[in-house]
């Protein structure tokens, strides 16, 4: 079977596959739909899980970006695993307890104010719509590279796919369709990586390979790979920092309250039978999500290295990395490369006009390198690389036989397809039940409620599928947008929510819409007003990065002091919240007593 | 003394907990991961420099065993105060 045959074969039994779980759980409740009748074991939930999470970012992008950042790529594997710790510990239980299945809901209930909930329902929207939009870039160019067509297109065939069985499934189909896609994306993660790591550094593991030795050669892969890139000009690959560590610490950080306060992964731990599980959950969910994230940073080294050595022979054999003989010719380059150079997202110009492909950094501020390359007659770094095409092209890179590509094709799209499902719940639920039917027409029945959740899908996917078509960055990069946002406005009502008992409502409200137009107003200025080309305006906050040096992704956690600090001096002027939400919180506190989460108020 | 079994010692017991488990979280990630790096990174671990180690490797390794200590010791908590769902 050819490459294009093998890759339709599994991208269409995977389909079929989810398809036909999600029809088989069809929901017939609000209650199965939004919570899946609160009845989901703690395993399950955590793969389930662990799906939702590990979207088009963790898939397709961010291995790319570890490979491209080195060292400071990090902040992602921290970033998106540590605030499991936060969320287990400080959220989780305690929502579980409360038992209702929305987030707005709580904090409409616990600050007695449906004025906070609606405010949580912009937030979510706000944040969840963002992360969509990093989903949809993700899904346009899985969907370019497997099936042949324009990225734009593929994101056209993403939105009709994630909108059928999200509205169909709802949350119960959802929660066993992404048990077998987290089993997809993960075979098509690890598979590759292990032939490589067996490859380069004969480990099967790849945690052990990357610290392993560089196969025919007395050097361990990070020393070789250190050496490569430093003569090429690029950062030390151990020790690149983005930015400043500041910026490092405030990325981090930020990525995971961001994690702790998403709308859709808080969800997830509604659906267990009760407290117990709900923490539980949480660690199984972690343990599912380290199988990739610490495969990763294996995955973004070596296909570095891999890259490095296909367009430059000396990597491997040794010897000056400047020879003429060195770089290859360009006519000789291997099938991916020119498979991928259709996509638009690998570039080669022989801008010396000797027919090899020269890549190094021709930016470099060590003297050295440039004299070099200026010696060897390089006139400028020649290849162009995506960082979100790695994942997707490692496998090709390190020539892996064709049904190993299949496999991973199938995975990137379950990755992206997943957690679009999971953010259109979130949206879908916090439209129809906590706006609609709260606020606007609370005598709505339970048909007409589901009707205006999936008419909400609806909207979101077109919203989202527009944006995506402009991307306001990498897929990884316009995630963790999703997640400062997520983090400012969120996390810090919810925690004050649980760990105050006199956290009162104008706090509350207040600190929430400080934090959201703090992150927002930092954002538009890098990104545009709502990711919109052109409506930048960085002129009026003194210049990119102009907060000490931080970037936007990296703001959230900025936006979430704000936050704490709006509602902890609006809490102090104004009178403390009735007894009854004080004791409402005593409860929300202890495990005892229980319920399985209703539809019903 | 008989020991104090209130809501009020509940929830002391449970912050002290998580005050422990938020200090360790803390230095895995932020303190091994980032502002000590550099230092660990003269220190190696098979072909990991140390620093690096925590920071792609190590530290996401002591989140899931943090996450499975908190949820044991709730447990403890929730049935010496008597609170354990039924």
């Amino acid at each position: 079977m050819d490459l294009q045959t093998t890759i339709y074969v599994f991208v269409g039994l995977s389909f079929a596959l989810y398809i036909g779980i999600a029809v088989w759980a069809r929901a017939g409740s609000t209650s199965e739909f939004y919570a899946a009748g609160g009845s989901v074991h703690p395993i399950t939930n955590g793969m389930a899980t662990a799906a939702d999470w590990m979207s088009a970012a963790s898939f397709i992008s961010m291995a790319g970006l570890i490979s491209n950042m080195g060292y400071g790529g990090a902040l992602f594997l921290m970033g998106w695993t540590g605030g499991y710790v936060l969320l287990a510990m400080l959220l989780a239980p305690y929502l579980r307890k409360f038992g209702k299945f929305t987030v707005p809901q709580f904090i409409g209930d616990r600050f007695y104010s449906k004025g906070a909930s609606t405010i949580a329902v912009v937030c979510l929207l706000i944040a969840s719509l963002t992360y969509i939009i990093g989903q949809m870039t993700g899904v346009g160019i899985a969907f370019a590279r497997f099936l042949g067509v324009s990225s734009d297109t593929g994101i056209y065939v993403g939105m009709a796919i994630v909108f059928a069985y999200a509205v169909f499934g709802g949350m119960k189909g959802i929660t066993y369709t992404q048990v077998a896609q987290y089993i997809v994306l993960i075979l098509a993660f690890t598979v590759p990586a292990i032939f490589i790591s067996l490859a380069l550094t004969g480990n099967v593991l790849p945690q052990i390979g990357l610290g392993g030795d560089y196969r025919g050669t007395d050097m361990t892969l990070l020393a070789k790979l250190d050496s490569v890139v430093t003569d090429l000009g690029f950062g030390k690959y151990t020790t690149s920092v983005p930015g400043s560590t500041l910026n490092m610490f405030m990325y981090t950080l930020s990525l995971m309250i961001g994690t702790a306060g998403l709308p859709h992964v808080i969800m997830r731990f509604f659906t267990v039978p009760s407290v117990k599980d709900a923490r539980l959950s949480a660690g199984w969910a972690l343990v599912f999500i380290a199988i990739l994230y610490t495969t990763a940073p294996a995955v973004g080294a070596m296909a570095k290295l891999n890259l490095h050595a296909t367009v430059n022979t000396a990597v491997k054999a040794g010897g000056d990395l400047f020879a003429p003989e060195a770089s290859i010719k360009a006519d000789s380059q291997p099938d991916w490369m020119n498979r991928w150079e259709k996509t638009g997202l690998l570039k080669w110009t022989d801008k010396n006009g000797d027919g090899r492909i020269q890549y190094y950094n021709d930016k470099t501020k060590d003297k050295g390198v440039l004299d070099k390359a200026a010696a060897a007659g390089w006139k400028g770094n020649e290849l162009m690389v995506n960082p979100d095409i790695i994942v997707l092209a490692n496998p090709e890179i390190a020539l892996l036989p064709n049904w190993v590509i299949g496999l991973v094709a199938a995975g990137g799209l379950a990755a992206a397809l997943s957690t679009a499902a999971g953010l259109l719940m979130a949206i879908s639920s916090a439209v129809s039940h906590d706006l609609v039917k709260s606020v606007f027409n609370p005598d709505i029945s339970e048909q007409k409620e589901l009707l205006a959740g999936k008419i909400s899908m609806a909207v979101a996917i077109v919203v989202a599928g527009y944006l995506g078509l402009n991307p306001p960055g990498f897929a990884a990069g316009t995630v963790a947008l999703a997640f400062g946002i997520a983090a400012s406005s969120l996390f810090p009502a919810i925690m004050m929510g649980i760990f105050s008992k006199k956290m009162n409502k104008e706090g509350a409200m207040a600190g929430m819409l400080a934090g959201l137009f703090f992150t927002l107003f930092y954002v538009f200025a890098h990104k545009g007003i709502f990711f919109i080309k052109g409506t930048e305006y960085l002129d009026l906050i003194g210049g990119a990065n102009s907060f000490f040096g931080i970037t936007p992704e990296a703001i959230g956690a900025v936006g979430a002091a704000v936050n704490f600090l709006v509602a902890f001096l609006v809490d102090k002027v104004t009178a403390p919240p009735p007894a009854h939400i004080q004791a409402m919180v005593e409860a929300v506190r202890i495990p005892r007593g229980s319920k399985l989460v209703g539809g019903a108020h | 003394m008989k020991e104090d079994r209130s809501s009020q010692a509940y929830w002391k017991a449970t912050l002290s907990l998580l005050f422990k488990i938020l200090i360790l979280w803390f230095l895995v990630s932020f303190g091994a991961g980032i502002l000590f790096a550099d230092m660990l990174n003269s220190i190696h671990l098979g072909g990991y420099p140390l620093g690096f180690w925590f920071a792609q490797q190590g530290s996401i390794y002591i989140f899931i065993a943090l996450i499975f200590y908190y949820a044991k010791k709730m447990g403890d908590i929730d049935r010496r105060f008597n609170v354990q769902e039924e």
